[in-house]
């Protein structure tokens, strides 16, 4: 039996949450290169204050302070799918981007990946669903483009496994 | 792909404005050096003589709450009425304060320390008999030594019995100026 760790010893285990201006400047260069590489200039600098809001709004209800950079980079891809829709011209004969059961491709993944071990899902949902590359992905991970490329596949590979059954 | 300065104050004054921030704080200048000033939604809740914020930061946090976040605009009022008091334009600060994280008996004495005028000075007895504790004039010290919002709790107006400047959190250089500019001393 594994011994049972004293309340201060787990406190000890949780990464704390640090000062949200430690927070936002580790991660702005990083969140605004991912926003530049998807959307023209004066849309990543609307979109980079909205996710650092949105962030800030969040920040009381996060319960340790690891995977911030994932965090951060998941709500700027949500924002920038918010703002391809936006952006995407309204016409009667354009249908929307078919998703199977009306939801977008990211949130379909997440559903899809929730019964994978948490760096697999993560580096899925990511790559697939936020179409990071895997030098953001193991920014976010905090491992290497490599490992993330790792634990992309053997996360699809698992997946499609769970289909077969 | 760095960050402009523009973007980055656009931000941060956005999140001032937002109502989301714990504590918002800046670095203003002044004849007596750089100070860290910190506000709250309540009010001022902090300004230090050490003005590196690097010091500050997890100490705000734990005290306020995470969202803590350097924001010139969330300190405007203090700036502008600290600047007023060193051109010699104004003797008293209209600013709410935030000091929650005070000991009780230490919000006495601070409450007490702030009706002293202007240009007057008191003795850290006389400030311990305020508070109905007479031989209490050493924890009054204490008190002083850890005021979290010196120049606008004016502790420096606090001396010793025999008129000594005694000490001072910014250094006795910077009590001497301060009470210079009320006219205490000539």
């Amino acid at each position: 039996m594994r011994p049972r760790l004293r309340l201060t010893e787990m406190m000890e285990l949780v990464t704390p949450i640090p000062p949200f201006e430690r927070f936002y400047l580790d991660h702005r260069d990083a969140v605004f290169a991912f926003l530049c590489r998807r959307l023209p200039r004066e849309a990543a600098e609307d979109v980079f204050q909205e996710t650092f809001l949105r962030a800030l709004r969040s920040y009381q209800s996060l319960a340790h302070g690891e995977h911030l950079r994932a965090w951060v980079l998941t709500i700027a891809g949500r924002l920038v799918i918010d703002d391809g829709r936006r952006s995407r011209p309204q016409t009667h004969e354009l249908p929307e981007i078919p998703v199977l059961d009306g939801r977008p491709a990211y949130a379909e993944l997440e559903h899809l990946a929730e019964a994978l071990p948490p760096t697999e899902r993560a580096a899925v949902v990511l790559r697939y669903g936020y179409d990071l590359d895997y030098d953001d992905i193991a920014g976010a991970l905090g491992s290497s483009p490599e490992a993330a490329r790792q634990a992309a596949s053997s996360g699809v590979r698992r997946l499609r496994r769970k289909e077969l059954t | 792909m760095t960050v402009s300065a523009a973007l980055d104050s656009r931000f941060r004054d956005a999140a001032a404005t937002s109502g989301a921030l714990d504590v918002g704080y800046d670095v203003v200048e002044s004849p007596v050096g750089p100070l860290l000033v910190a506000a709250s939604d309540s009010g001022v809740c902090r300004i230090s003589f050490h003005a590196d914020p690097d010091e500050h930061l997890e100490a705000l946090a734990r005290a306020y709450g995470p969202r803590v976040l350097r924001a010139r605009s969330a300190v405007d009022d203090v700036r502008r009425q600290l600047d007023e008091y060193f051109e010699g334009r104004r003797q008293g600060f209209e600013l709410d304060l935030d000091t929650r994280a005070v000991q009780p008996f230490a919000q006495r004495v601070l409450a007490e320390l702030a009706l002293i005028p202007f240009g007057e000075t008191t003795t850290y007895g006389a400030l311990a008999a305020k508070v109905d504790a007479p031989r209490a004039a050493r924890a009054v010290g204490t008190v002083m030594n850890r005021n979290p919002i010196p120049i606008v709790l004016p502790c420096h107006r606090v001396v010793g019995a025999n008129g000594s400047l005694t000490g001072y959190g910014g250094g006795l250089h910077v009590k001497e100026r301060l009470l210079r500019l009320e006219g205490v001393l000539l």
